[in-house]
């Protein structure tokens, strides 16, 4: 999808981004605990608290104080009093890491788009859902901590057009997200698993959950190849060479699955939810899944 | 050239290639395929992963073996192998080439001229002078045509079959005439012939002989006669030792005047039979149509057996004066006519207007004076326009007034009152004799018995065309028959009676003879040179050598005994003769003719036709060299893995279009049923293929989105949608056809609409969309409304109007008052309501038309409303925001409706009244 000349494409994936996510309302996320970091948001989180939005009137009870009162309801009342509480509203941080290995620049097909603009587009969509529900995200590859605004969805477009070379397989890393904010991560995961092992559990145990997009190529879905083939990388760093690809195709199959299944493993034993998104499939359907993932109250 | 049996090799040095084979097999084997580099990120996964075999590092053995074939194929190609290589043909020195040239070669002629063809080159070669002369041809005088080989090659197709035998004694005398030394091809027709014994002795002493006859027998026909009431064509065969069969077919004009066969048979020859007479049994109708006999299949001059009279048998009536008492036998007046025609003619009676009507060839009237009322003009158009009416005098003749004072038209001449007698009782002198025949007279050539006398005869007036129209005479110069041409026809009268009272001429065979010559009647057998002594013939239609019946130009006469005696020849080509009313067929073969093979000499060599062609092989191999490689190509980017699907079908196809036209026969019938039986057992809506693609999809997507919605909300349950050919596909199990307009459709054909109105007239009902929002209507025009009123003129539509109101559409099962599509326009029309329709009192509705409209028209583009992708969202923008959403359900629900209208008809516009019915039931 950006195939405008480098110049313009970081307008051109901010516009795609923001077509995306035109047609979803606005994406509120579920905060699920209390925090520290919570700071007053602009959604309410369906309970009472501090917050602008009126919630519900309660009978008052011993300890109330008078000026909790709600002399305008109560004197509707026969004899009691009603005390007017308000909706408590909060802002949560999201912190969204996507994969800049060069392994995401790959696409099997002409007519196909790249994982890596596939995974740009999804992610910037989310923030614009994220940041459009008031919402604070960051950018957690480019260092830019959780906030809110047009300004850092710019910053954030920014930092995704112009990543810096980067290795064949990225590691994750959630480096700056606050305790108990919630992070997104949007990679193939073919790299080494040990660094997204380490960034899951360390984010566990700082309280973050999130979800694990895994964005894949319909090719290495399939493995449709046959014959004498060498097999590089798109960094070139990694080669393999079979004489009969076809016959590697089940053994291939299996390690992918198994691949599969280790993230779904991770992700149960941290709490965080796993998707596979292919690139041949519309990226709403991706985003619809984030949306919901996102908005799930643990 | 280097030869190994029939093949030889242009360059078979080059063979010394194929030695290379083996070290390019090893080579090739020890090269694998080469490798494709492929970007992979998920090669991570892959790490470690080992071959299981290791094999394919070697070339396949398959692939070894097609690739040594392909260049075998080469090697030995470029050493030019050629298939049956030409044969060093022997000898110098001039070259006759002798053909005989008679209709027996004819229908070998073309494989004759091939391999004199082939002869002439070889001569051509080796610079031999030659000749060539045909034996049935006027023969060289003094010395033979000497030329360059090559010059006859140009002449070669002049030279013709023809339709005779080459003349023994003029070839003999040619042949000794000969004093030259030369070679000699001599092409024969293989039938055994006296002179040629001694024509070979002659040709021997002057070079080899190589004699070039077909190993086939010879067949004929010989001229047909009459037998017994049938047909007789004998079938003749020159090589008798094996079983055979022919048909021979008898053509002739039919009743339209149109040529073609009228009866056939088929003959068949047991071993040793030479020749096999063929009968047929034809009505006298048929018979007499019959203008030639065929062999069938056989081009030849000699398998074509024309006929003459003898085949015809006249038609003649006898009429004479009605006789007062019962006759004498011997004493009637008819008695010698009727014995001396009824053996070679039909004979028929009746009266005149009767006989007139049957047209017959002859009416003779015996001493008849009176007819009555029409019956001389029906006469007199009957001789004008061909007949020949016969008249013989009598008592009463010599007794009337006709032709007395003038002419009579049915009369040759006037008579004078009473006429003659002589050598009577009472009268002085000797009967009168005959005088012979002058040269002018048809009679001519007959010999006139002694013994023929008249006694009495009536006389004719003296008049200036009496000489011309006299045709026999008494010995004192007194006419004894005149005749007179009346247009096409002609009127004869003999002056004495036809029975024995006036003279002698009846008992006499003169008298037959007479009444032949003027084709009264037919002889059954051949003439001889006695009955055509006198006469002269000429050719009418000609026979060619292949046996073709064509029109002769202008030859001279030919006289009758050389018809009779003489063989066919140069100067007497057979065919059919014409002579004065009468016709002579000169066949090739006679009565007496046989067919026998040629029994040449021992030491004569005789060779058959066929040409050994030499064949290249060059190219063959060449080709499949190349196809080879082609495979080859395939197949290694298949074993690479570079070969993906599309690549290998293009490739297949390449392949087979330039291997051999392929012929894919769909099954197109059978799936056609089945989709047929589909529709049938299921709702199914269909839409109209416009040709345009983009439209078409749309308009499937549409019904398809459309049969889901009907699905969900109502309980009709429609299965997927189908495109319709109107061209070939068959409606009628269609109960709904949406017909997108596109200005590029084409017009159905006029099957096409036969069909649409037949399925408008048994309850279909087809939704037109012009898809331009209403605005062609049907007062304005836009290009899709044009094309609408040319697609619907020739289709069987009632009278529209804009759907009103209380239509039942608007109610079918959701209530509507609006009918968008992507757009929204209210000009939708439907069939009109009936001008009587009235609305009744407390009802809300009008009573309107029982029937589903057969058509609804608008241009709200449902289709695109209706449209949804794979994924279930709508392909096309509606509106705009909540409204358009709105819009779009509107136009689901117009979709809703109109099924159910089309499924249930009128229903909703029932139900109204029921309140009502309830109402008076409850009275």
């Amino acid at each position: 999808m950006n195939q405008t000349s480098p110049s313009n494409w970081p307008l051109g994936l901010r516009r795609d981004s923001e077509a995306l996510a035109a047609a979803l309302p606005p994406l509120l996320a579920a905060a699920e605990h209390l925090a520290a970091s919570v700071m007053m948001g602009e959604h309410g989180r369906r309970r009472v608290g501090q917050g602008d939005e009126f919630w519900q009137y309660r009978p008052s009870h011993a300890g109330d104080e008078a000026r909790m009162v709600d002399w305008r309801r109560s004197a509707r009342a026969e004899d009691s009093l009603f005390v007017r509480e308000k909706e408590w509203q909060a802002a949560q941080s999201v912190m969204i890491w996507m994969d800049a290995g060069r392994s995401m620049d790959f696409a099997s097909a002409k007519d196909l788009p790249e994982k890596g603009a596939v995974a740009r587009r999804l992610a910037l969509a989310l923030a614009i859902l994220l940041i459009r529900g008031g919402e604070r995200v960051g950018l957690s590859n480019a260092g830019l901590p959780p906030r809110t605004g047009k300004l850092q969805l710019l910053r954030i477009t920014n930092a995704m057009a112009y990543a810096e070379d980067a290795p064949d397989y990225a590691a994750p890393n959630l480096v700056g997200a606050p305790p108990r904010s919630r992070a997104v991560l949007v990679s193939d995961f073919m790299g080494d698993m040990t660094g997204v092992r380490k960034a899951m559990t360390q984010a566990a145990d700082r309280g973050i959950d999130g979800v694990l997009l895994q964005v894949l190529d319909p090719q290495e879905e399939a493995f449709p190849f046959d014959g004498r083939t060498i097999f590089e990388s798109v960094g070139g760093t990694l080669r393999h060479e079979t004489l009969k690809a076809g016959d590697l195709r089940d053994r291939y199959l299996e390690r992918l699955a198994e691949r599969k299944a280790e993230l779904k493993a991770l992700t149960r034993a941290t709490g965080w939810q796993y998707h596979v998104h292919h690139t041949n499939t519309p990226a709403t359907a991706a985003l619809m899944w984030m949306y919901n993932a996102l908005e799930r109250v643990h | 050239m280097w030869s190994i049996g029939p093949l030889g090799f242009a360059t078979p040095w080059l063979l010394l290639g194929l030695i290379a084979l083996p070290i390019l097999w090893l080579l090739l084997r020890a090269v694998p395929p080469a490798p494709i580099r492929r970007l992979f990120p998920a090669v991570a996964l892959m790490l470690g992963l080992t071959d299981d075999e290791t094999q394919t590092d070697r070339t396949p053995w398959w692939l070894l073996l097609l690739r040594t074939l392909a260049v075998a194929a080469a090697i030995i190609g470029f050493a030019g192998p050629v298939l049956n290589p030409k044969p060093e043909t022997t000898g110098d020195g001039p070259l006759l080439v002798l053909l005989d040239g008679s209709w027996a070669e004819a229908p070998d002629w073309n494989n004759r001229i091939e391999r004199i063809g082939a002869l002439l080159d070889e001569a051509a070669l080796q610079g031999r002078e030659t000749a060539i002369v045909a034996l049935t041809s006027v023969l060289p005088d003094g010395d033979l045509p000497w030329r360059a080989a090559g010059d006859w090659r140009g002449q070669l197709p002049g030279f013709q079959p023809e339709a005779w035998a080459p003349d023994g004694a003029a070839v003999q005398a040619w042949v000794d005439g000969l004093d030259e030394d030369f070679d000699t091809f001599w092409f024969s027709d293989g039938l055994a012939r006296e002179w040629r014994e001694d024509v070979l002795a002659d040709l021997q002493d002057k070079g080899v002989v190589t004699v070039f006859e077909a190993a086939r027998p010879v067949f004929g026909l010989a001229p047909s006669r009459f037998d017994d009431g049938s047909i007789v064509v004998p079938v003749l065969r020159s090589r008798d030792g094996s079983q055979a069969s022919v048909s021979v077919a008898a053509h002739g004009l039919d009743p339209a005047g149109i040529p073609r066969q009228l009866a056939g048979t088929e003959v068949d020859f047991a071993p040793g039979e030479a020749v096999k007479d063929v009968t047929l049994t034809l009505p006298a109708e048929l018979r007499n149509r019959v203008t030639r006999f065929e062999i069938d299949g056989v081009r030849s001059a000699g398998a074509v057996s024309l006929t003459d009279d003898s085949l015809r048998r006249r038609e003649v009536a006898i009429i004479a004066p009605t006789e007062g008492r019962e006759g004498l036998q011997l004493l009637s007046p008819t008695h010698y006519l009727e014995q001396a025609l009824v053996e070679n003619a039909d004979l028929i009676d009746g009266s005149i207007s009767d006989i007139v009507l049957a047209n017959p060839d002859v009416i003779i009237l015996a001493d008849v004076v009176t007819l009555a009322g029409e019956d001389p003009q029906a006469l007199e158009d009957w001789v004008r326009s061909g007949g020949l009416l016969l008249r013989f005098a009598g008592p009463r003749l010599a007794a009337s007034d006709l032709g007395r004072d003038e002419e009579d038209t049915l009369m040759p001449v006037r008579l004078r009152a009473g006429g003659r007698t002589v050598g009577g009782a009472m009268s002085w002198g000797e009967p009168k004799a005959l005088r012979d025949f002058s040269a002018e007279s048809p009679f001519f050539g007959l010999a006139v018995p002694k013994d023929v006398n008249v006694s009495s005869q009536v006389m004719a007036q003296p008049d200036p065309t009496l000489s011309e129209r006299t045709i026999a005479t008494l010995a004192d110069g007194t006419p004894l028959v005149t005749r007179k041409l009346l247009d096409q026809g002609q009127v004869v009268l003999f002056h004495v009676t036809a029975n024995a009272d006036w003279s002698t001429l009846p008992l006499s065979g003169l008298f037959v003879q007479m009444l032949e010559r003027l084709a009264v009647s037919t002889r059954l057998s051949a003439l001889g040179a006695e009955d055509l002594a006198g006469t002269v013939w000429s050719l009418d239609q000609a026979l060619t050598g292949f046996g073709e019946v064509v029109t002769a130009g202008e030859l001279a006469g030919v006289e009758g005994e050389r018809l009779a005696e003489e063989a066919p020849g140069p100067d007497l080509p057979p065919g059919l003769y014409v002579g004065e009313k009468r016709r002579i067929a000169l066949n090739v073969l006679d009565e007496e003719a046989a067919l026998a093979p040629v029994v040449w000499p021992a030491d004569v060599a005789v060779e058959g036709f066929a040409v050994q062609r030499d064949m290249p092989l060059m190219g063959i191999l060449l080709s499949v060299g190349l196809i080879a490689l082609m495979i080859d190509v395939l197949a290694t980017l298949w074993l690479s893995g570079r070969l993906t699907r599309g690549a290998a079908v293009t490739a297949a196809l390449v392949l087979a279009l330039g291997g051999m036209a392929g012929s894919p026969v769909a099954a197109q019938d059978e799936l056609d049923i089945e989709s047929f039986i589909a529709a049938s057992s299921e709702v199914t809506l269909a839409h109209v293929v416009t040709g345009d693609a983009r439209v078409d999809e749309v308009a499937a997507a549409g019904l398809s989105a459309l049969s889901r919605v009907i699905f969900r909300r109502t309980s009709i349950e429609p299965v997927e949608p189908v495109s319709v050919n109107l061209e070939t596909d068959e409606l009628s199990v269609y109960p709904f056809l949406y017909w997108p307009i596109t200005e590029t459709q084409p017009r159905p054909s006029a099957e096409a609409y036969a069909r649409l109105n037949r399925y408008l007239r048994t309850g279909g009902m087809i939704l037109f969309d012009t898809r331009d929002a209403g605005t062609s209507g049907f007062t304005t025009s836009s290009p899709n409304g044009r094309k609408l009123q040319q697609l619907a003129l020739p289709l069987d539509v009632p009278p529209l109007e804009p759907i009103p109101g209380d239509h039942v559409l608007t109610r079918a099962f959701y209530l509507l008052q609006d009918f968008p599509g992507r757009y929204v326009s209210r000009e939708v029309w439907v069939e009109a309501a009936p001008a009587d329709a009235q609305q009744a009192e407390g009802m809300p509705f009008r009573n309107l038309n029982d029937n589903v409209t057969p058509v609804v028209i608008g241009g709200n583009d449902w289709a695109a409303a209706w449209a949804t992708d794979a994924q279930g969202r709508p392909m096309f923008p509606v509106g705009r925001g909540f409204a358009g959403e709105r819009q779009r359900e509107i136009a689901y629900r117009f979709g809703v409706n109109l099924i159910m209208h089309v499924l249930t008809g009128n229903y909703k516009s029932d139900q109204v009244h029921v309140p009502a019915l309830l109402d008076r039931l409850g009275q």
